[in-house]
């Protein structure tokens, strides 16, 4: 084997399932050691780069917050402008592979050998999915985003289409109807077929080479079609470090950005006193800033630790008594949630949102997707490119996850269920939320709740609790709200922080326990101590920023996956 | 007086079995009991082995050498966890009931600091089942 060029490495097709042939073992660099009581089984270079990388990344935040944030930031924005064209034509690419693997004939091989069996039953793997992939984000967006292109002042609508509401004052009824559907079309645009296709064709690529080749569960195996036996040398060092970089700060960051944005739901709909005499508080932690925002750094690092501790139990519970219970969990209490948004909201006007949500994403996924002479710039890099970046700087980890739940399906149904269904759900999800908010803002205008924190003025974290504070039973669904935000920041803790620990074992899933337990514990140390160190919030963004623009390099890896994972299909046996 | 001899083995470590496949096989041709070997993987690929495929004809082929070299009766029962490393306990106490064994032979380490945290898998047996459990420490 160690012979032959990278195109004869993958063996004719015999048998159930097509093994590669490589002499690699899985852990043949790993350091196995025993410090005290605890137990290691790491990669050698991967482990060690990235945690000193990681400190030192942090330590440069903390040292030049301002600094490292105007860099980094700047190098977001023009990765962002830049390469508007690569990351929008790279996603429609991987839209239509994943479609085409759908209906294709190698759709029917199954990830594990023809003989496997689905490792968890459908309900299980679709909250697993939602719980690791999504589910923060439409809690974030679902109010926020439909209304916001629906009545912006800063000029960002989606194709600089007509706003629903202007200056505070309702548009006429024809006006409305488009920019209601527009508003819909766009935000199915970013939460549709695309996030999901990408995450679809990470997973694919990495079980596939997992399941069915035998190589170790990590980036690198996809690329062995491409860089035969060298890809357990440099390259495939540089590979997994990279991801468990990006997978890392991606998560510290959404930690810490996650915690401010519970901070200041709780201050808001829980908390006393008064925001513009700037004596609101939550519990007797002051906050200072007449907008209702939240500096106050004690309770940021308090949530981060009861996030983080709650993410250690599902850890150290592992993925079938953690991770899969805790997914359930937040499934159920955001069904419920949309359940009693959708019945005591305006139902059919949500139904109609619906329908003409995805209408209108039928009829404005060509323009929305075309990256050529484009003037709504401001939509196109602030919203669309920046989310294509960040749904591929985080597609390694939810990849990784979503191949470690999927075996046994075949590729088909695996494509179906990761990329058909949950967009599904996320239509309805934001047809629900936003269509019921944007109702709020029509029948209110400037006197709906939704209206004076999103349009009025920008504070997106109070957006959902808006929404709510004008249904009934308010105080009841805030609570859940709260609930499910801070359940869906675990989900993403504790399935993050298996898949870093899967990265640096060199793509062992049974490492000791103890280094997910260091891992859950290192993430929620480095958003606690970006949020007390750095100015405010200067920290996170600087480092998010730098996560997003290694949005560029995975989408070139995403590219070779796709070419992987035609040759791994191939030469399955069908 | 014992039937059937349960032994848990970590193929990817056999070396570290020692002398408590010895002392397994001994018990078995004394008391002309089975012997089965029980083996936990992962779906995904790991030390031990590419696939459970793999994994399942590997664990067949040293319990095969096993019952050759010592002339007993051995099988092999190779057990899928979607997570080895925390379901371990678990999974081990629930095979002594699928197995059938009336004794479970074990390689063990000497109990250190890390048994307050993380205890030992024979503790666990020995607690949580009702069949004798004989840990072979490490010389």
């Amino acid at each position: 084997m160690a012979d032959e060029t990278t195109n004869q490495g993958i063996p004719e097709p015999e048998g159930h399932s097509e093994v590669i042939a490589t002499d690699y073992e899985i852990g043949q660099d790993n350091i196995e050691a025993q410090i005290g009581p605890l137990k290691f089984d790491i990669h050698n270079p991967v482990f060690v780069i990235s945690a000193a990388m990681i400190v030192l990344f942090v330590a440069i935040a903390l040292i030049w917050p301002e600094g490292s944030k105007e860099t980094f930031l700047a190098m977001r924005d023009y990765v962002k402008s830049t390469f508007d064209w690569f990351f929008l034509l790279s996603a429609n690419f991987f839209v239509i592979f994943a479609l085409f693997l759908i209906v294709s004939p190698w759709g029917k091989i199954r990830l594990g050998g023809s003989e496997a069996t689905p490792d968890y039953s459908y309900p299980a793997w679709f909250a697993m999915l939602f719980a690791a992939g999504m589910g923060i984000g439409l809690m974030f967006f679902g109010v926020l985003e439909p209304v916001y292109y629906f009545g912006t002042p800063w000029g960002d609508q989606p194709l600089g289409g007509a706003l629903g509401i202007v200056d505070g004052v309702v548009a006429d009824p024809a006006a409305l109807k488009a920019a209601r559907q527009m508003a819909m079309a766009a935000t199915i645009y970013h939460w549709g077929l695309h996030p999901w296709a990408i995450y679809a064709i990470v997973g694919l690529a990495l079980a596939l080479f997992s399941y069915n080749k035998g190589l170790p569960l990590t980036l690198r195996s996809a690329f062995y079609p491409l860089l035969g036996e060298r890809v357990w040398g440099a390259w495939g060092n540089a590979i997994d470090t990279i991801a468990a970089f990006a997978t890392l700060f991606g998560l510290a960051t959404s930690l810490g950005f996650g915690a401010t944005q519970v901070a200041s739901g709780l201050t808001e709909v829980f908390g006393s006193g008064d925001a513009t005499a700037g004596t609101r508080n939550f519990m007797g932690f002051l906050w200072g800033n007449a907008d209702g925002s939240s500096d106050s750094s004690v309770l940021l690092v308090l949530i981060i630790t009861f996030i983080t501790a709650i993410a250690l139990v599902s850890v150290i519970r592992g993925l079938d008594g953690g991770v899969k219970v805790l997914s359930e969990i937040n499934m159920g209490l955001a069904g419920l949630l949309l359940a009693f948004v959708f019945f005591a909201g305006p139902t059919l006007a949500i139904l109609g949102d619906f329908i003409g949500g995805l209408v209108g994403y039928a009829k404005n996924i060509a323009p929305l997707s075309n990256p050529f002479g484009r003037d709504d710039t401001g939509f196109l890099h602030g919203w669309t490119t920046f989310y294509w970046a960040w749904w591929i700087s985080w597609s390694p980890f939810v990849g990784m996850f979503i191949a470690r739940v999927s075996r046994g399906r075949t590729v088909r149904e695996f494509v179906i269920s990761v990329l058909l269904i949950p967009s599904l759900v996320c239509v309805f999800w934001m047809a629900t939320f936003g269509g019921t908010a944007i109702s709020q803002v029509v029948a209110g205008a400037s006197e709906s709740g939704v209206f004076q924190n999103v349009i009025a003025a920008y504070k997106p974290e109070i957006s959902l609790f808006a929404m709510l504070g004008e249904l009934p039973l308010a105080s009841i669904t805030s609570v859940l709200a709260v609930v499910l935000v801070i359940i869906f920041f675990v989900t993403s803790s504790d399935s993050g922080s298996l898949v870093i620990d899967t990265i640096t074992a060199g793509g062992k899933v049974d490492a000791p326990v103890s280094q997910r337990i260091f891992w859950c514990i290192f993430e929620g140390a480095v958003a606690g101590v970006l949020l007390r160190g750095a100015a405010g919030t200067a920290g996170l963004d600087s480092l998010q920023a730098m996560v997003i623009s290694s949005g560029l390099f995975f989408t070139a890896v995403l590219l070779v996956m796709c070419f992987s994972i035609m040759r791994g299909l191939m030469s399955e046996p069908r | 007086m014992f039937k059937r001899i349960m032994m848990p083995v970590d193929l990817a470590h056999v070396e570290s079995l020692g002398q408590a496949v010895t002392v397994a096989a001994d018990l078995a041709g004394h008391y002309g009991a089975e012997l089965v070997f029980v083996g936990v993987t992962a779906t995904a690929p790991s030390r031990a082995a590419h696939s459970p495929e793999e994994y399942r004809d590997k664990l067949a082929a040293f319990a095969a050498q096993k019952a050759s070299r010592h002339a007993i009766t051995t099988r092999a029962q190779p057990i899928i966890s979607h997570d080895p490393a925390v379901e371990l306990d678990d999974v081990l106490i629930k095979a002594v009931g699928e197995v059938g064994a009336d004794l479970v032979v074990m390689a063990t380490h000497v109990p250190n600091m890390a048994d307050m945290i993380l205890p030992a898998h024979g503790g666990a047996l020995a607690r949580h089942t009702d069949v004798s459990v004989f840990l072979v420490r490490h010389a």
